[in-house]
């Protein structure tokens, strides 16, 4: 019958069935592209029952459920560490949250990541709590070492992992940034990109027809859940919350890592198995990297919106080489290709042994929402600046300095004729002046590399200039740098007692 | 073939570089170069057949040549994520056809990609 192949529908319970029979057709993401090629969608629909997707790469949102058990006497946790890492404790007596990202305090290099590394690896770990003391629970402190082994209860739950897609960042400030993406060099010196493109579970599921709440799936080696949605699920940029048992994890398909100058995060390996129902899910798992969109994002720009560069593809990303205003930029993946294969190698071993059955999602995850921002009063220059009084070049040092006197000021911006910024002079500038005897003009004595602000910038960028080049005020310029006010360390110091 | 050369306050107001390329016709690349009023630093990048030849012209210029034959070291934490690869000033970090990422040769030992590696797998050699 005409049509027959392109209404197949396979059930999730049927593909189930073959595997417990051993014959079920399993295939990896990469493979299935080249499948859907040669043989087109139909065929291919025909002839896979599932397709295993992967990703690896630093997952900030990531921890533990953690139970450690009643001591005798019995205390109810009210502060608890794991290796000098704080865990969140306000929940019941002797249950913690361990985030990945909490920084130890000894160590900035070493959290909670490490604590949950080490955990896996069967490492033992120094455990202490504190307590007020309570009357069911009357102990104030223990100090103990222990091991996975010894704990009741140790479940990862993560609230926003496997991002479908992610923004990749370059950075066009002059100084190097050290961020969450990695090490960026100046003037747009590289470039940085997360996520595994053609291969991660959701861009090979974008409406969600299989991936949803109770979703089995493979976390760290081992079986995991979806739990829902993750944060920050917005369309085009889908997450999920998993969790899974921490205690038949494998330290293969985890790692702790610290981004230099950041902070701590974590390498997590999840893999997803798309069971192909139809037609139309083959199509869906051709997609390739050529056809998946991003933003490469300034970080030079220290805002929440910071510009995009550029529109890219997975495809010129993994090239290792993009074009930014006509010149070749190198180009560092952040997530591992090589382990997202392994995990999704993993994944398929599992489903071909009868290990791991498919489900179906009790609910579908939402399409989610555009992200809103949080509000927060954003002072911008403009908002506390002053009017300068502002002299020439040619003004007399000692007219300059009568001027200071005058207004009670310690700063004068130095102007051409159509009032464009050439230089500054300060007391201390003219107290130097005086006292090597040098008390001729102010272009004699000014300072001519100025730092400045614009009215539009946020105080807390002004005043992070003022402290990182250890001045106390920025001529306020516009875009022809013609000055239009000052602002001074001791105008935003008023900000603080407002 | 990579060298690096350290010179004292007496060879660096030589034009050595020079000298060695004039003396050997070999060609001569520079790959860093660090020069200071009394000391200086570089690495230089020589064809392996001249290599002896060129060794032996910058030590009569007082130079001290050390040969780089090895680079940097990894791990098993490696996790293949690709962080130093941008990095590298010299190109010598690769990401291969089934994902690895892989150290070439012509690594000159600065230490870049030791300092933002997020697992710590990398170390210069001792």
């Amino acid at each position: 019958m005409k049509g027959d192949t392109a209404e197949r529908v396979k059930t999730v319970a049927e593909i189930n069935e073959k595997i417990r029979e051993g014959n079920v057709c399993v295939v990896t993401a990469e493979e299935m592209k080249k499948i859907v090629e040669e043989l087109g969608a139909e065929k291919a629909a025909e002839e896979v029952d599932v397709v295993t997707t992967g990703t690896f790469g630093a997952m900030c949102s990531t921890g533990v459920f953690l139970n450690f058990g009643h001591s005798d006497p019995p205390i109810r946790m009210q502060k608890v560490w794991l290796n000098d890492v704080e865990a969140y404790t306000g929940i019941a007596a002797v249950d913690a949250y361990l985030g990945a990202t909490q920084q130890s305090e000894k160590s900035q290099e070493y959290g909670g990541a490490h604590v949950i590394q080490e955990l896996v690896r069967g490492e033992e770990v120094e455990l202490r709590a504190v307590s007020r003391g309570t009357d069911c629970y009357p102990e104030k402190e223990v100090r103990t070492v222990i091991t996975l082994e010894d704990l009741n209860f140790a479940e990862m739950v993560n609230p926003r992992n496997a991002y479908q897609r992610y923004n990749a960042a370059t950075n066009s400030s002059s100084r190097v940034l050290r961020t969450y993406m990695g090490t960026l060099l100046p003037n747009f010196g590289n470039v940085s990109f997360a996520g595994c493109g053609e291969i991660s579970p959701l861009i090979n599921d974008p409406d969600f027809r299989t991936i949803g709440v109770g979703t089995r799936i493979f976390l760290c080696g081992a079986k995991g859940f979806v739990v829902g949605h993750g944060t920050q699920h917005c369309p085009g940029y889908a997450t999920l919350m998993v969790k899974g048992p921490l205690k038949e994890m494998k330290p293969e398909f985890m790692r702790a890592a610290y981004m230099p100058g950041y902070g701590v995060t974590m390498f997590v390996g999840i893999g997803v198995p798309i069971p192909v129902l139809d037609v139309e899910m083959a199509r869906a798992l051709a997609v390739r990297d050529e056809d998946i969109k991003t933003k490469i994002i300034d970080f030079g720009i220290q805002r929440r919106d910071r510009p995009v560069i550029r529109e890219v593809t997975y495809a010129e990303l993994k090239s290792g080489k993009v074009e930014i205003n006509g010149e070749e930029v190198r180009v560092s993946p952040l997530s591992s290709v090589y382990l997202a294969r392994r995990v999704m190698e993993e994944l398929r071993e599992m489903i071909l042994r009868g290990d791991f059955l498919l489900t179906e999602p009790v609910e579908r995850l939402k399409e989610g929402e555009p992200m809103k921002p949080l509000r927060v009063a954003t002072k911008l220059v403009k908002s506390v600046m002053n009017k300068a009084v502002t002299v020439s070049p040619e003004t007399d040092v000692r007219t300059a300095a009568r001027l200071m006197i005058e207004k009670g000021l310690n700063h004068l911006p130095v102007v051409d004729g159509e009032g464009r910024l050439v230089g500054i002079i300060t007391s201390w500038d003219i107290a130097k002046a005086v006292a090597s005897g040098k008390t001729g003009r102010v272009g004699e004595i000014m300072t001519r590399k100025v730092i400045t602000t614009h009215p539009n910038e946020a105080v807390e960028v002004a005043a992070r200039k003022m402290e990182s080049y250890d001045i106390s005020a920025l001529p306020v310029v516009d875009g022809s740098g013609k000055v239009l006010g000052i602002v001074t360390s001791e105008d935003l110091s008023k900000l603080l007692v407002r | 073939m990579l060298f690096r050369l350290k010179f004292d306050s007496k060879a660096v107001k030589k034009p050595v570089i020079s000298m060695v390329t004039l003396k050997t016709s070999a060609l001569v690349n520079i790959i860093r170069a660090e020069v200071g009023p009394r000391r200086g630093e570089l690495i230089v990048e020589v064809d392996d057949e001249v290599a002896d030849k060129v060794e032996n012209a910058f030590r009569e210029l007082g130079v001290e040549v050390c040969r780089l034959e090895k680079k940097v070291e990894r791990s098993e934490e490696c996790v293949h994520c690709g962080a130093c690869v941008s990095i590298c000033p010299v190109e010598a970090i690769v990401v291969e056809e089934d994902g690895r990422i892989e150290f070439l040769d012509k690594c000159v030992l600065c230490g870049n990609c030791v300092n933002v590696c997020p697992v710590r797998a990398l170390s210069l050699p001792v």
